[in-house]
């Protein structure tokens, strides 16, 4: 068993190795700049008192400022853990309460956006002029910065009354329809000519073969587009909580952050939509897994 | 067996009916009165010119100039001492006919065969037909501008505030966007050639990319404007950022996408590393890279736009959304939109346009042909 580890991990073709050191690379390197950013701001504070700093006091307190330009990664580390583990997660310094919030909105969109998209490919699929009056349109949608007016749009809907979950989650829903329509399309025009022939020696409805044959044939598509969608999802979200203020979630915590140059708290709350997005694009993939060995799937 | 049922399903005869029907409808409220289309005779007349050509015209051409008369009858009913409203039956019948009869248009030209004249024509035909109902509801309904502005109110905002939206589209994209844009691809294609002759550093660097991926960068902006300031700086930063990753992954697949068997060719000719790169492994990447540069071109915009929103100098596109927006005036930030969209959409068509110049050999574009 270990040895199977071992070998996992050092083995010349195992991607273990070759990902740590590269992390271990970014993290010295962090380090590093984390000393030259905040060098000048450490340094005019310790010879405040008129004799030059001992170097090693100068970098020692670039890695345990304040307001540091860039805050090494240990303080990062020790803020998430302050805002995550110590506080009750009801709290609204707590870091989970902003994260459950961003969290519920992108998955509520992702919702939206998943229905929306499937039933635009359904509709792209079976009416040509839909296919061809719709599709170049939603295509061109994509070049189109809908992110940048997300804050817009929550205000907009904030005044005439729509507040919290569901203007978040309608950008999101805007965002992440796109990919879902994409795959969909191309995953229900998957099954080949002689199955749709087959089902038409059964007489099949076109109902039928939606459900019995387009439907299972574009699984796949489909679940390779929502890990997509859901990661859009999260970003769209959190940019349209950036306008919001105080009312929570990451988004409203980095602008907070950067309102009052709180630079370490911007860190982990990045930190923390890092880990939110991997956590739902990886829960994402285990139910694609799942369903994909219910549905028989060999992969 | 299908289409012939729907040859027969007579949408253009329910299309009919409906605007025959608004004739004895209400058109609207005028000071207590409630009027028809009896007092709007040059419109009546036009709707009828364009009522008859859809319904006997045999020509989808024809038929689509008779759409274009029939729509356009309606453009003048809503005036400003008009109350529509609900109390407009009549109009918004008529509205409905007219958007059926748009329906049915497209569908004939769909049903022909395909061309680059109908591929562009549908589409346009739908995108009309948007906004027509847009102004129509937005007018009729009397929607308050700061909710939803009117495509004519936001057209002319574009026309008032011209040079305001050229000096933000100078800042933002001319500036920030471009330079990002170059910077990022290139640090990510050089990273890419340098891990692709290190194959320990492409396997570490290969599942952070994908990571990468589920993670939003984007959050790094008011990072990034704390370094570089307010300027146009901190915008090409957190472009550079935001698209370093799509570049890398896809070049780094595009490297590998060379064949074992012309590898091999490549060797038997003694060809050096640059020679297999330059002649063999590049030209087989392009594919991958123009992918990449797509995918960059949208996200370059949006991180451009959305950093601007943490501080920027007073012009820009982000700053003139977000100013605007709490000044209420939604023309001019749709108008803003308006701008961002069109010149979103050009740099992926231009970046579409140069992919279809150099990969005119690829099998994807061969087999449209």
């Amino acid at each position: 068993m270990t040895t199977d580890v071992m070998g996992a991990v050092f083995s010349p073709r195992g991607r273990t190795l070759p990902v740590v050191t590269v992390v271990a690379a970014i993290l010295v390197l962090w380090y590093l700049l984390a000393i030259a950013l905040n060098w000048s701001q450490v340094e005019a504070k310790l010879s405040a008192g008129g004799t030059p700093p001992a170097v090693s006091d100068v970098v020692a307190g670039t890695w345990a400022m304040d307001r540091p330009v860039l805050p090494a990664p240990h303080q990062v580390i020790a803020e998430f853990w302050k805002t995550t583990v110590e506080v009750s997660p009801s709290s609204k310094r707590s870091l989970v309460y902003h994260a459950w919030i961003t969290a519920s909105a992108t998955m509520l969109g992702f919702a939206f956006g998943v229905i929306l998209g499937m039933l635009l490919a359904a509709g792209i699929v079976h009416v040509r002029t839909l296919d061809r009056s719709l599709m170049p349109w939603i295509i061109a949608s994509q070049t189109v910065p809908i992110l940048a007016i997300a804050p817009m749009i929550i205000v907009i809907l904030g005044s005439i009354g729509m507040v919290g979950l569901v203007p978040k989650a309608i950008i999101s829903m805007y965002l992440c329809f796109f990919p879902v329509t994409i795959g969909m399309v191309k995953g229900l025009r998957s099954p080949d000519p002689l199955q749709i022939d087959l089902m038409r020696t059964y007489s099949a409805t076109a109902w039928q073969v939606f459900w019995k044959l387009r439907m299972p044939a574009s699984v796949p598509f489909l679940f390779a587009s929502m890990k997509v969608a859901i990661a859009i999802s999260l970003v769209g979200t959190i940019v349209g909580e950036l306008p919001t203020g105080a009312s929570g979630g990451i988004g409203a915590r980095l602008l907070t952050g950067s309102y009052y140059g709180q630079t370490i708290q911007i860190w982990s709350a990045l930190l923390m939509a890092a880990i939110l997005g991997s956590v739902l694009v990886y829960a994402m993939g285990g139910i694609e897994r799942l369903t994909l060995r219910r549905m028989g799937s060999r992969a | 067996m299908k289409g012939r049922f729907a040859a027969f399903l007579p949408l253009g005869f329910i299309a009919s009916m409906c605007i025959i029907f608004s004739f004895w409808l209400p058109l609207g409220v005028y000071d207590d009165d409630v009027v028809f289309w009896k007092q709007f005779p040059a419109a009546f007349i036009t709707m009828l010119v364009g009522l008859l050509g859809l319904a006997v015209a045999p020509y989808p051409i024809v038929r689509l100039v008779a759409l274009l008369i029939a729509a356009a009858a309606l453009i003048p009913l809503p005036t400003a001492e008009l109350q529509m409203g609900l109390s407009a039956s009549g109009f918004w019948l008529a509205l409905i006919g007219v958007a059926l009869f748009a329906w049915t248009v497209m569908a004939d030209f769909a049903a022909m065969r395909r061309n680059r004249w109908r591929d562009i024509l549908i589409p346009l035909l739908f995108g009309l037909l948007l906004v027509y109902l847009w102004q129509a509801i937005v007018v009729g309904f009397a929607v308050p501008a700061v909710l939803l502005p009117t495509p004519t109110a936001i057209a002319a905002a574009i026309g008032n505030g011209a040079a305001t939206l050229a000096d933000d589209f100078r800042q933002t994209f001319l500036k920030a966007v471009l330079a990002g844009f170059f910077l990022g691809n290139l640090i990510g294609f050089a990273t890419a050639l340098l891990a692709d002759r290190i194959p320990f550093v492409q396997r570490g660097l290969l599942p952070l990319g994908n990571f990468a991926s589920a993670v939003p960068i984007i959050g790094i902006a008011p990072i990034m404007v704390m370094w570089f300031g307010f300027g146009w700086e901190s915008k090409t930063a957190v472009i550079v950022f935001m698209i370093f990753f799509p570049m890398l992954v896809n070049a780094l697949a595009g490297l590998n996408a060379a064949d074992r068997i012309s590898l091999d060719l490549m060797r038997s000719y003694g060809a050096s590393y640059g020679q297999t790169l330059l002649k063999l492994r590049l030209p087989m990447a392009l594919p991958f890279l123009f992918n990449a540069l797509k995918i960059n071109s949208t996200l370059a915009l949006i991180g451009a736009i959305v950093a601007e929103f943490f501080g920027s100098p007073t012009a820009g596109m982000g700053f003139r959304i977000s100013v605007e927006a709490a000044r209420m005036s939604l023309d001019m930030v749709w108008a803003t939109i308006a701008v961002a969209a069109v010149a979103g959409s050009a740099f992926y068509g231009i970046l579409a346009l140069l992919e279809r110049a150099f990969t005119f050999w690829h099998p994807s574009y061969r087999a449209q042909n």
